[in-house]
């Protein structure tokens, strides 16, 4: 299959220059204010996207934020491989909270269906406690999920980490209000008005890296619940389930418990682009186990918590 | 940069759009119908809808289960709080603030159109205008969103009778001439069927469809002949081996235009300086304007931090004391005296309120002398004393540097979106 991908039109570099100047404005709003902050980097496009822009917003100064990964253990070792490039190359300081230490010393169990998806929020809060961040930097985005698009840019979060949507401060003008009290902390959103085509363009635009599970590979997978799973740690293939190799990549970068890939042959940006636009489904409708579980299966990990 | 790509840059922003309407009037649907017929809906959306409206008992897909977000809003059937969406048509890209309509939300409205462009207000045609049309076209007017289009929603549930439409009309204007809006466009919709919206609306209505009409718009962002106004929000220093000497103002700029060989202000400090730099997200350029996050370069080392306004030749004011036209947000009633923080662009300092001396009746459209405390959702004027000098704009001339907010010391809690000047144009009555 040949990809002839459309040149981007006037209007979309247009609004993704908005786009990128908003997100700078927000990232340097959290530099200013606030004394520990820190972001969160999964390795994913998402989170290559925010280390970028905050590089463009401090330069050409140093950056003064921690990142910080809360790894399952059950990430795909192209991503843990390039998490770790990027953080050399940028040199910045890398903080890991590893959910198999949690599981070792007993403070969380592994669950029968051997995801670890959920098990991320207590080590995640854990962390932020531990290390007193004031602020996190993520990559999340509005059109992923609909309670994602009910979230303000600076979300406040209890001691407990909860998100309470019925008691969050109206945001104003481009005035941004991240005081807490103590033991609170504040999450950012500085790509909140992005949407899935928005952070290809811009990998585009700007040649953002990105780890090689983004495009097509041949890799072999096995089938559960309609989703293309990898074999590992998590389990499988199960008895009834069949290996087989494919060509393929990957949509969302995630625990690899249910995280499935998508059959693609897309080995390009501008080829990823092009799938993109025709594609009938959602980036996580299409790959993330762990937002069917209900209808409002996102918000109920927020409360808790989660990212 | 080059200046031919930064021009390009403000002539296409996205269009931040917000959808305002009473309860009932059909807004998740409207957004829903947006949404639906450009496209944006994909797939698996469709499917969780179509099958959360058959386990809710709804013999027709319910385009509001697209947008309602939280567990709660899809229990009651109602819109909490705002929510964002994001729709492309060929010709143009829309962020959408979806606010919810009960009266008890109002601060979530005045959320949506702060940063919005332009405006949709439902009014179902079977109802007419309501307390909260009156209530919504006030609010737009204080907070001078650019444009408000009226969508006529329901007429389906008349046969399209042009009659009543017209009627509407009518009194939409009227409305909208009572609160100070301009000029003001009223379009007749269907959400349900989607008439009006993307689709042409029957052959009596001779203008455009909604769509058609928001793809037209011009932005905020596209307004290059207002001054100049950036506040600064840090200090770029690098002290690195690379970069020892480098020192730039980062911002991003809120109004107007400024370019390399220009004299900037600083305010409140009083500085002044030749810019012989600008650096922006796609390298050094010659020119920065409204909208784009820069770091800017001053031929002298002045002291100049965070908090500071730049301008060029039309200066900001400096002062410490405001005027200002509040819309409460808090929980509790406001108090006189009461000690507060007051965070204007990038610049927060210790305030106190004084003591209301106005109160906007919302039924009889117009201010009424009262020095009662605020309560939730109430627009008053009252002053409030700084401790420090802040530059601030008159907000009914430069809606960038015009407001403020007013924050908890305690919390941190958001108490008061407000409105910077005395004047308060066509709302005095």
């Amino acid at each position: 299959m040949t990809i002839e991908a459309a040149p981007p039109l006037a209007t979309d570099v247009a609004a993704l220059r908005d786009l990128e100047s908003e997100a700078i404005e927000i990232i340097r709003e959290v530099v200013a204010e606030f004394d520990r902050p820190a972001m969160l980097f999964s390795g994913g496009k998402d989170s290559a996207i925010v280390l970028h822009l905050a590089r463009k917003a401090l330069w050409p100064a140093p950056l003064p934020i921690t990142l910080l990964h809360v790894d399952t253990g059950h990430n795909l070792p192209e991503v843990i491989e390039f998490r770790d490039r990027v953080v050399a190359e940028a040199g910045v300081n890398l903080v890991v909270a590893r959910v198999e230490e949690w599981i070792a010393d007993g403070r969380l169990q592994e669950r029968p269906d051997g995801t670890r998806n959920p098990l991320q929020t207590v080590p995640l809060l854990d962390t932020i406690a531990e290390h007193r961040f004031d602020a996190l930097l993520g990559g999340a985005r509005r059109d992923e999920d609909r309670a994602r698009a009910k979230e303000r840019i600076f979300s406040i979060r209890d001691a407990f980490g909860g998100w309470d949507p019925r008691r969050q401060r109206p945001e104003l003008w481009h005035i941004y209000n991240g005081r807490h009290a103590a033991g609170e902390h504040t999450r950012v959103f500085p790509i909140s008005n992005w949407t899935e085509l928005d952070v290809w363009r811009y990998i585009e635009a700007e040649d953002v890296p990105l780890p090689s599970i983004y495009f097509a590979h041949e890799r072999p997978v096995f089938e559960r619940d309609g989703m293309l799973l990898t074999p590992g740690p998590w389990g499988g293939p199960r008895a009834a389930e069949t290996l087989s190799t494919r060509s393929v990549r990957y949509r969302t970068v995630g625990d690899g418990s249910c995280t499935g890939a998508v059959e693609s042959e897309a080995s390009t940006v501008a080829q990823v682009i092009e799938e993109v636009t025709v594609s009938r489904l959602t980036e996580r409708g299409a790959t993330r186990a762990d937002d069917r579980l209900s209808e409002a299966a996102m918000e109920d990990r927020k409360r808790e918590g989660y990212f | 940069m080059s200046t031919t790509t930064l021009s390009t840059v403000s002539q296409h922003a996205p269009l931040r759009l917000v959808v305002a309407g009473s309860v009932d009037d059909g807004k998740s649907t409207l957004v829903g119908r947006l949404l639906h017929d450009s496209k944006s809906i994909l797939a698996d959306q469709y499917d969780a809808v179509e099958s959360a409206s058959r386990s809710r008992g709804a013999t027709e897909f319910d385009l509001a289960l697209l947008t309602d977000g939280l567990r709660a809003e899809r229990e009651q059937g109602i819109t909490i709080d705002v929510a964002y969406r994001y729709f492309k048509t060929d010709r143009r890209s829309f962020i959408l603030a979806d606010t919810p309509g009960h009266v008890q939300y109002t601060r979530n409205t005045v959320t949506g159109a702060s940063t919005a462009d332009a405006a949709v207000v439902l009014v179902d045609v079977r109802n007419g205008a309501s307390a909260q049309t009156r209530r919504h076209s006030a609010l737009l007017s204080l907070l001078r969103v650019r444009h408000v289009v009226f969508a006529v929603n329901k007429m389906d549930a008349v046969d399209w009778s042009q009659d009543r439409f017209e009627q509407l009309q009518a009194e939409l204007h009227e409305i909208a001439r009572g609160v100070g809006l301009g000029d003001v466009v009223a379009v007749p919709v269907s959400a349900l069927t989607g008439e009006g919206v993307v689709r042409a609306a029957p052959d009596w209505y001779l203008g455009r469809p909604l769509l058609a009409l928001l793809e037209e718009l011009d932005t905020e962002l596209e307004d290059t002949a207002e001054p100049f106004r950036m506040p600064v929000q840090l200090v770029i220093r690098p002290r690195t081996a690379q970069y020892p000497d480098y020192r730039g103002l980062a911002g991003r700029v809120a109004s107007g235009r400024v370019q390399v060989g220009d004299v900037v202000h600083a305010s409140p400090s009083g500085t002044a300086s030749t810019v012989i730099a600008i650096d922006t997200p796609t390298g050094p350029a010659e020119v920065a304007v409204a909208g784009q996050s820069v770091t800017i370069r001053l031929a002298e080392e002045l002291d100049i931090a965070r908090g500071e306004v730049l301008t060029t030749d039309d200066p900001i004011a400096v002062t410490r004391v405001l005027d200002a036209v509040v819309t409460w947000m808090g929980d509790a009633p406001s108090a006189a005296r009461q000690r507060v923080l007051v965070k204007a662009g990038t610049k927060t300092v210790r305030a106190m309120l004084g003591p209301v001396t106005d109160i906007w009746d919302v039924s009889e459209l117009r201010w009424t002398p009262s020095s009662a405390p605020l309560q939730l959702n109430d627009i008053g004027r009252c002053t409030v004393q700084l401790a420090e000098d802040v530059a601030i704009d008159e907000y009914r001339r430069l809606r960038g540097t015009g407001a403020f907010v007013v924050v908890d010391p305690a919390t941190g809690a958001t108490l008061a979106a407000c409105m910077s000047g005395a004047d308060l144009g066509a709302l005095v009555p």
